[in-house]
């Protein structure tokens, strides 16, 4: 099935250019954020860290980076833990409803973020709850719950019930087997879990723009609020940033996987 | 091991609870509680009628069909023949094209957003090229229109398409396509009577995907768009940041919810539950 040299070169020609495609943007992003000219030229004349000083400098985005790492960190906690028992519950149990129940959690995924915003935005006024940095991390929750749910699910059926058994004859407690036995097994998972459902927080932005308010502004809200102004290259900056952390996360979560698979020899 | 119904129960609560009381409880309760602002139910259906017929939810609801219809097409013109490519890759290639895919996948959409108004931009690189190389006297319009809205969310969207068409591609058993060349079948006609038609299932369901997160979009129109490109979760935020017109966004919010459902639920159907994304 090889077809003609011609063919085959046009085809890969095709990919290669697709590919550049996606991430020429991903590039132009991080070249420009180490520009020395005075506004967005491209390529750059010469290199500095100017936009970095003036990023890291800026009280503003300091707070923003601040606000982003709680939020996320909390999100991450709260929905890898919540993630993690209720994946066990539903690979274990069974109940009637299980069906209708796994759909309904995964529903805000598919929910457009602007009306689980607007929804939140609408009881969380009048309690006077704007800007207040746990309650966006809950907020941020319930949209990076069906993330942890869908990898900590496949995660889990490796997890074969024979160990719980024995654990549990050998006079294991239920939490003793949970924690010893569940929680190593899966632990891979948990992993990318946690940083699916950091990354998920860390980027989000049409939530955090509506409950973050201007004591909580996170990195992605501030970018939102400085882009209606002007592109200036300090959001090259800040963008090479959060590139930077999609990345840590994604080499850190293909090394555990790796691993994974070396130790298990599968 | 397994487990008793009560234990059950006490593991998802947490999640049940959140879901209830931080999900579905607040969308319930901000339509319930717009919608009473109000009135009377005769009130209630007269506002909407006038609303939803007015010119702007009118055209707002047309945009907002006619990108997501334009996007979901580029987004399958470009994602089927890279979904194909990543199938047949190995090695070095395949690491290469999931990087490609995955990288701005998990990018922050502000970002690929950004990233697009510093390509497009009126002082961007595709202008400055183009004015450097004399090609046109004056910067090109390549954003705040259509076509920047079309350009960015086709960006955005794409991965999700690739994803579940390679997911397609990859249950395809090798042998039947060995067969029908076997049996005297030309390239093209292995893959438009054989590979094509077993694969049909992912691009619906990549296609219904990629059209209902595409009628929900916020940011990327919200930033590239110009005033004529207004869909209809702008419109929503818009009624509530500058005039705090609840009863207005509830209702768009009513078209947007159902219209999504409706296409979730014949997603869902398709694919048998299964959820080829987790994002």
């Amino acid at each position: 099935m090889s077809g003609s040299p011609l063919r085959r070169t046009l085809e890969r020609a095709l990919v290669v250019l697709i590919c550049a495609g996606l991430l020429a943007p991903i590039l132009v992003v991080i070249i420009a954020s180490f520009s020395g000219d005075g506004y967005l030229k491209f390529p750059p004349e010469t290199f500095s860290l100017r936009w970095y000083e003036r990023f890291l400098g800026d009280q503003r985005w300091r707070t923003a980076i601040l606000n982003s790492v709680v939020v996320a960190a909390m999100t991450c906690v709260l929905a890898t833990f919540l993630g993690f028992i209720a994946a066990y519950a539903m690979m274990r149990a069974g109940f009637r409803g299980k069906q209708v129940l796994a759909a309904l959690l995964l529903t805000p995924l598919i929910v457009p973020h602007v009306v689980t915003a607007i929804a939140i935005y609408y009881i969380s006024a009048p309690l006077g709850l704007i800007g207040f940095r746990p309650w966006v991390a809950i907020a941020h929750t319930v949209v990076a719950l069906p993330v942890v749910l869908v990898i900590l699910q496949s995660a889990m059926q490796t997890v074969d019930p024979n160990f719980e058994r024995a654990a549990m004859v050998f006079g294991c407690t239920r939490f003793g087997v949970f924690r010893r036995v569940v929680l190593p097994l899966a632990l891979p998972g948990v992993v990318s879990a946690a940083l699916f459902a950091f990354l998920t927080s860390f980027d989000e932005v049409v939530i955090a723009l509506f409950l973050s308010g201007i004591r909580g502004e996170t990195l992605p809200v501030r970018i939102w609020n400085s882009l209606h102004l002007e592109v200036e290259p300090t959001i090259a900056a800040v963008s090479t940033l959060l590139i930077a952390v999609t990345v840590v996360a994604l080499l850190i979560d293909y090394l555990v996987r790796r691993d994974r698979a070396a130790t298990s020899g599968r | 091991m397994p487990l008793s119904r009560l234990g059950a129960l006490l593991l998802l609560a947490p999640s049940i609870l959140l879901l209830v009381f931080v999900f579905l409880g607040p969308i319930g309760w901000f339509l319930v509680g717009s919608f009473a602002e109000l009135g009377s139910l005769a009130e209630i259906w007269e506002e909407t009628r006038a609303v939803v017929g007015s010119r702007a939810v009118a055209l707002a609801i047309a945009n907002t069909n006619w990108i997501a219809l334009q996007v979901t097409f580029f987004v399958l013109l470009i994602g089927y023949p890279l979904a194909y490519a990543l199938n047949r890759a190995r090695g070095l290639a395949f690491s290469l094209i999931i990087i490609a895919i995955v990288l701005p996948y998990f990018t922050s959409v502000i970002v690929r957003t950004y990233a697009w108004m510093v390509i497009l931009g009126r002082n961007g690189i595709i202008n400055q090229m183009l004015l450097g190389l004399g090609i046109v006297s004056e910067p090109l319009e390549l954003m705040y229109n259509r076509l920047g809205v079309v350009i960015g969310m086709t960006y955005v969207l794409l991965p999700y398409m690739v994803l579940t068409l390679y997911a397609a591609m990859k249950a395809v058993d090798p042998r039947l396509l060995q067969a029908a060349e076997g049996m005297g079948a030309s390239r093209l006609g292995v893959f438009l009577r054989v590979f094509l038609p077993l694969t049909m299932h992912g691009v619906i369901a990549g296609s219904l995907i990629v059209f209902i997160l595409a009628i929900g979009f916020f940011v990327t129109p919200a930033l590239m768009g110009g005033p004529s490109d207004i869909m209809i979760a702008m419109l929503i935020e818009r009624e509530i940041e500058l005039t705090q017109n609840w009863p207005v966004a509830a209702m768009m919010t009513v078209v947007l919810l159902v219209v999504t459902l409706v296409l979730y639920a014949i997603y869902a159907r398709f694919t048998g539950g299964r959820t080829g994304f987790a994002r």
